[in-house]
């Protein structure tokens, strides 16, 4: 696992990434709503070999009481990455990392929940990285804003994230983890795509101001076309849980 | 788990005036929109350490310390040394910081100025190696928030950068594997001099080197480091509130063009 000693050619002659993709493509996003049981609202997604469960629960009673906002609902976040989920164990115990990732992720969804309907309660969102595979971050802002959605806690709008990057000296669209580990930069964005706001962005590596705009504007594109299977997936969630009930109240007429 | 910080709560008026004098294009201490505070900057305050550094930005004060010490070098990279920044918000600094293990903001502000130093390349990590795959040198930069009056992010990254740049070591010499020093001094292998300037954004205004108070009724903030070459490193983006796609260009351009100032007043405390 040294980076000197396996070099991998990033970018083909033909101009394709190591699993095939162009520069400007995006590994394709599964996502699903309401895959968990006990959660107020829940989501599920996948993106290359990332494999990310997300649980909202709330708003509910703040606890410990001395916890609670008296304006406003306190949101609460944690990005946990599972043990298993990368090439080497990692600790189960929160690393700096993922207490830093809790807290952008926590600050990239603050802006979308009304969090002034619910005064003195906790919003709680939990993040499991089951599979770690590069842009975790961002498929899990992605989800998180679609199990809060799935919650029906009211919101301004979704937050759609999406990352770029760097690799052999070319602007990239969502690096997967052997790009992130060779590349030379990295840069998660979040926006809110009905207002067209930025509420995430992190950036490390070496990018010209060229180079920077250019991905800026890419990312931002990519969290449009994200926002879109969002809505997608949350009106096929609506539409299935309409056939359900409907079905259900079927039989009840027959008797009367 | 992250939280909702419970913030003290800001007079009404005073979040007002700071709001409605900025736009006015005026700030609460006179000061330009992309003006920074008046900053001190002393170096080798502390003998004991193998560099230190002192930041005064206004009132904000962060002490520096770098230490170098002989540890083990990570598993996939085995030919270089490491690099570990550590922040603490002493509690002697505000009535907001308490006793204890790093909080997340103290994590981000570590790990914000890391970005910047480890990303710009600023420490030749190759020359730390001793004995590849076994023994390394690791430099460890200690950041000491000892005042907190706003901007701890560009301070902390100011002050690391100078006791870098004053950090010295003892020559060395290497028989059978152990590490024999000589009472010569060489100073660290610093290649790059990245500097942060963070802005935040209240109403519509984008301004630089926010104090406390203009942090307290700031919407989000965004910082940018870059390199000697005027190459972005590192971004972060803060708070609970947002920037327009055309604020978060506009930052950039600003960072970019303040920084080699910056920049050469850290070399000039430093006597480069």
């Amino acid at each position: 696992m040294n980076r000197q000693e396996v070099p991998i050619e990033l970018i083909s002659t033909d101009g394709l990434r190591i699993d095939g993709r162009r520069l400007d493509e995006s590994r394709p996003i599964k996502m699903e709503v309401g895959v968990l049981d006990k959660a107020d609202g829940s989501a599920y997604v996948e993106q290359g070999k990332n494999r990310i469960l997300i649980a909202v629960y709330g708003p509910r009673e703040a606890h410990p009481k001395h916890m609670a906002l008296p304006h406003r609902a306190s949101l609460r976040c944690r990005y946990h990455m599972a043990p298993f989920s990368t090439p080497e164990r990692k600790s189960p115990a929160p690393s700096r990392r993922e207490q830093e990732l809790s807290k952008v992720i926590r600050e990239a969804l603050e802006p979308a929940v009304l969090s002034e309907y619910y005064p003195r309660t906790t919003i709680d969102m939990f993040i499991e990285v089951l599979q770690s595979d590069g842009g975790t971050r961002c498929a899990g802002i992605t989800g998180a804003s679609l199990a809060l959605s799935d919650a029906g806690i009211p919101m301004r709008g979704l937050v759609a994230a999406s990352a770029v990057g760097k690799i052999a000296g070319r602007i990239a669209l969502d690096l997967s983890d052997a790009e992130d580990k060779q590349g030379e930069a990295d840069m998660p964005v979040a926006i809110m795509p009905k207002s067209d706001v930025v509420t995430l962005l992190q950036m490390d590596g070496n990018l010209t101001y060229e180079e920077f705009e250019r991905g800026f504007e890419l990312a931002v594109r990519t969290c449009h076309e994200i926002h879109e299977q969002q809505k997608t997936v949350l009106k096929e969630r609506y539409l299935a849980i309409k056939e359900e009930v409907e079905e259900k109240s079927e039989p009840r007429k027959e008797e009367e | 788990m992250s939280s909702t910080p419970h913030l003290p709560p800001v007079a009404a008026i005073a979040q007002k005036t700071v709001t409605d004098m900025l736009a006015l294009g005026r700030r609460m201490d006179d000061r330009g929109l992309h003006e920074f505070r008046e900053m001190k900057l002393e170096v080798g305050l502390i003998e004991r350490a193998c560099g230190s550094a002192l930041i005064n930005l206004g009132k904000t004060k962060v002490m520096v310390g770098v230490k170098v010490e002989e540890g083990q070098p990570f598993p996939d990279t085995p030919g270089e040394g490491v690099l570990t920044v550590n922040a603490e918000l002493v509690p002697l600094a505000s009535p907001l910081f308490e006793p204890g293990p790093p909080n997340e903001n103290a994590i981000e502000l570590a790990r914000v100025v890391d970005r910047g130093i480890r990303e710009s390349k600023a420490i030749d990590l190759k020359a730390l190696c001793i004995e590849q795959g076994k023994k390394v040198f690791i430099v460890f930069i200690d950041i000491y928030v000892l005042d907190h009056d706003g901007n701890l992010i560009d301070a902390s990254s100011i002050a690391s950068l100078a006791a870098l740049l004053n950090a010295k070591m003892n020559d060395y010499e290497i028989e059978n594997g152990q590490v024999v020093y000589k009472s010569t001094l060489r100073p660290l292998p610093i290649r790059d001099h990245p500097v942060a300037i963070t802005l935040a954004k209240i109403g519509k205004s984008l301004i630089i080197d926010p104090s406390l108070g203009e942090e307290q009724v700031m919407n989000a903030r965004l910082t940018i480091t870059s390199n000697k070459d005027g190459r972005i490193c590192a971004m972060q983006k803060g708070g609970t509130g947002t920037l327009t796609v055309e604020e978060v260009r506009q930052g950039v351009t600003v960072a970019l063009s303040r920084a080699p100032e910056i920049r050469s007043r850290i070399l000039g405390a430093v006597g480069m």
